[in-house]
């Protein structure tokens, strides 16, 4: 074993000599035996100390949440779990739900028409895909809610021929009807682009592949296209659902008593407790966004089967993983 | 209705029969009028330059590329169109899917689905086509990647194997649908060398096996060893076919001599 490095040595010895010209480069000092055992990794000095700043201002904003007098804390858990506050809650939930299942359908169909071969559909797609991103969704919520004003009828026509269905609108749509469809046709203009991106990253060979099989074109999407690209769409679309989340507050302007109108209407009635109510309101959107991030974690995972050669741990495993290290090295220090 | 059907109708003898296949992309002529009749059980070895058209013709086999005139059948069976009085028509997408269902492709990128295992890209055509229920698709995998070697690669992903696995997994399932005539598009192309040997090996016994195999390929020594013919096409026509120890080692024309001396 110590044979084969001194011979190596000497040959990078003789290699370097002066006799081998003016080229040549400057010897190498072979580090000793003992040096060969360990490479110590490098110190990252600048990260330790940004780690430092960062926990000193981690526990100066942890001591502020607790003992800021202005937060009211002791009021808070009074508004987060009152019963308005709930019932708007549940509408929030409601409301993000069907139009965010209404807006997935509509843009799934939307991005199919943006990718087929029809000049029409592709423009047709892209034309409300425009409109309706442009669209102020304030603007767009009141359009839904007074839907008569505009079309006075609802009918199905074609040119030339009679209608095949008629009726009158209502005065007004029912508020939970407006508020969802309006927030479905503004989000399928978003899911549109998402799904489509998410489509044309999955590599033209696959679709070749499912061609050479004679798969029909809906097994080619549920089974081999779809699944791929779901795993670029996931966390584009989790980012939306958030989004929608917390726009869905705009169903105030059709008249539904949402969680932000519940906290709206309490900070206005007891304008004392502004800042529990506040709290107490987003504590519940930051609430439903962990359990969408949480989701999203799973499934991303889910999909990066076969992406990624091992797929990425998931917390109960990193944590199970630390814990037993910790353990090894415990029992280590022990012995 | 003067041109009957008959005049269509290939001779039911070849596995692979070919009349007058032309095709152009933005003008450019890529096939120029190719004839060509390959036997059932028969190997044949299409050589030629890149851009010579070698690889549309073999696409143009199971109408991944359409051609823009003339006929390609396979086992007797017009491939992609049906003659209504006196002309050709494309067919409709659901009779493509049948007929591409006898004809397997194997593509230079392996073109795995990377989603799935290597079991589950064998079983998937099985399940596509309701040939066989889940249970007996996954046996009927597990033994197709016994025969290319991969049998205890079963639940590996694509991306967890080498290129020459991955390609053998490939093979194995354009053989899933038991198809009459087997097409490899540069099979080893996208492979280091030290892996071309393995995938090789497996098309060399599905050859002994009886199998009709249309390769295009620049291994010119796996050629002589295994194609009973080969064809070497230049710009979109046959410049020369025959057994490879003329077309190979004793080739007539001079572009043929050039393009093999370049190869080899």
């Amino acid at each position: 074993m110590t044979a084969t490095p001194d011979v190596a040595l000497d040959q990078s010895r003789a290699l370097a000599s002066p006799s081998s010209g003016p080229q040549a480069t400057t010897a190498l000092v072979a580090p000793s035996e003992e040096a060969l055992r360990r490479v110590v990794p490098r110190r990252h000095w600048g990260r330790w100390a940004a780690s430092v700043l960062v926990a000193l201002l981690l526990v100066s904003l942890v001591t502020n949440v607790a003992q800021n007098p202005n937060y009211q804390w002791a009021q808070f858990w009074g508004y987060f779990t009152r019963p308005v506050v709930l019932r708007g809650l549940l509408l929030t939930l409601q409301v993000t739900l069907y139009a965010g299942v209404l807006g997935f359908v509509l843009g799934v169909l939307l991005a199919l028409a943006r990718l087929s071969g029809s000049g029409l559909l592709n423009a047709a797609a892209w034309v409300y895909i425009w409109f309706f991103r442009s669209l102020p969704l304030t603007v767009l919520l009141i359009i839904t809610f007074n839907v008569s004003q505009f079309f006075p009828t609802l009918a199905l026509k074609l040119p030339l021929l009679p209608a095949l269905f008629s009726t009158d609108t209502p005065l007004l749509l029912p508020a939970l009807a407006a508020g969802v469809v309006g927030l479905a046709i503004n989000e399928a203009a978003y899911a549109a682009e998402l799904i489509r991106g998410g489509v044309l990253s999955v590599d033209q060979g696959q679709v070749e592949a499912a061609n050479a099989l004679g798969l029909s074109p809906w097994r080619r999407l549920t089974r081999i296209v779809g699944p791929q690209a779901l795993r670029s769409i996931v966390p584009g679309y989790v980012n939306q659902l958030i989004g929608l989340v917390k726009m869905s507050s705009l169903v105030y302007y059709v008249g539904l008593a949402d969680m932000f109108t519940a906290v709206y209407i309490l900070e206005s009635r007891t304008p004392n407790d502004i800042v529990p109510i506040l709290l107490a309101g987003s504590a519940w959107y930051l609430v439903i966004a962990a359990v969408l991030s949480v989701v999203q974690f799973y499934v991303e995972r889910h999909y990066a089967r076969g992406a990624v050669r091992t797929l990425p741990p998931t917390p109960w495993q990193r944590l199970r993983r630390r814990l037993t290290g910790l353990r090894v090295r415990l029992a280590e220090v022990t012995r | 209705m003067s041109t009957p059907a008959a005049a269509y109708a290939a001779p039911t003898s070849a596995a692979v029969e070919i009349r007058h296949a032309r095709k152009s992309f933005s003008g450019h002529q890529v096939l120029a009028g190719i004839d060509l009749s390959l036997a059932p059980g028969s190997v044949t070895v299409i050589l030629g330059p890149s851009g010579s058209g070698k690889s549309t013709l073999l696409r143009a086999i199971n109408h991944l590329e359409p051609l823009d005139s003339g006929y390609i059948a396979v086992g007797g069976e017009l491939i992609g169109v049906e003659e209504r009085r006196g002309r050709l028509h494309e067919l409709a997408p659901r009779a493509i899917r049948r007929q591409r269902t006898r004809i397997g492709f194997v593509a230079q990128s392996f073109n795995l689905f990377g989603h799935l295992s290597a079991l589950d890209n064998v079983a998937e055509p099985l399940l596509a086509h309701r040939r066989q229920a889940r249970q007996q698709a996954r046996a009927t995998a597990l033994e197709l990647l016994g025969r290319v070697g991969l049998a205890d690669r079963a639940d590996a992903y694509p991306r967890q194997l080498s290129g020459g696995q991955q390609q053998r997994v490939a093979i194995a399932r354009a053989l899933a649908l038991e198809p009459e005539v087997l097409l490899f598009d540069e099979p080893t192309s996208a492979l280091d060398p030290e892996l071309v040997g393995e995938v090789l090996a497996v098309i060399k016994q599905l050859a002994e096996d009886g199998a009709t195999l249309v390769i295009v390929s620049h291994e010119i020594g796996f050629a002589r060893e295994v194609a009973d013919h080969v064809v070497f096409i230049d710009g979109g026509v046959i410049v020369e076919q025959g057994p490879p120890s003329i077309v190979i080692d004793a080739p007539q024309h001079a572009r043929t001599c050039e393009f093999l001396g370049k190869v080899r």
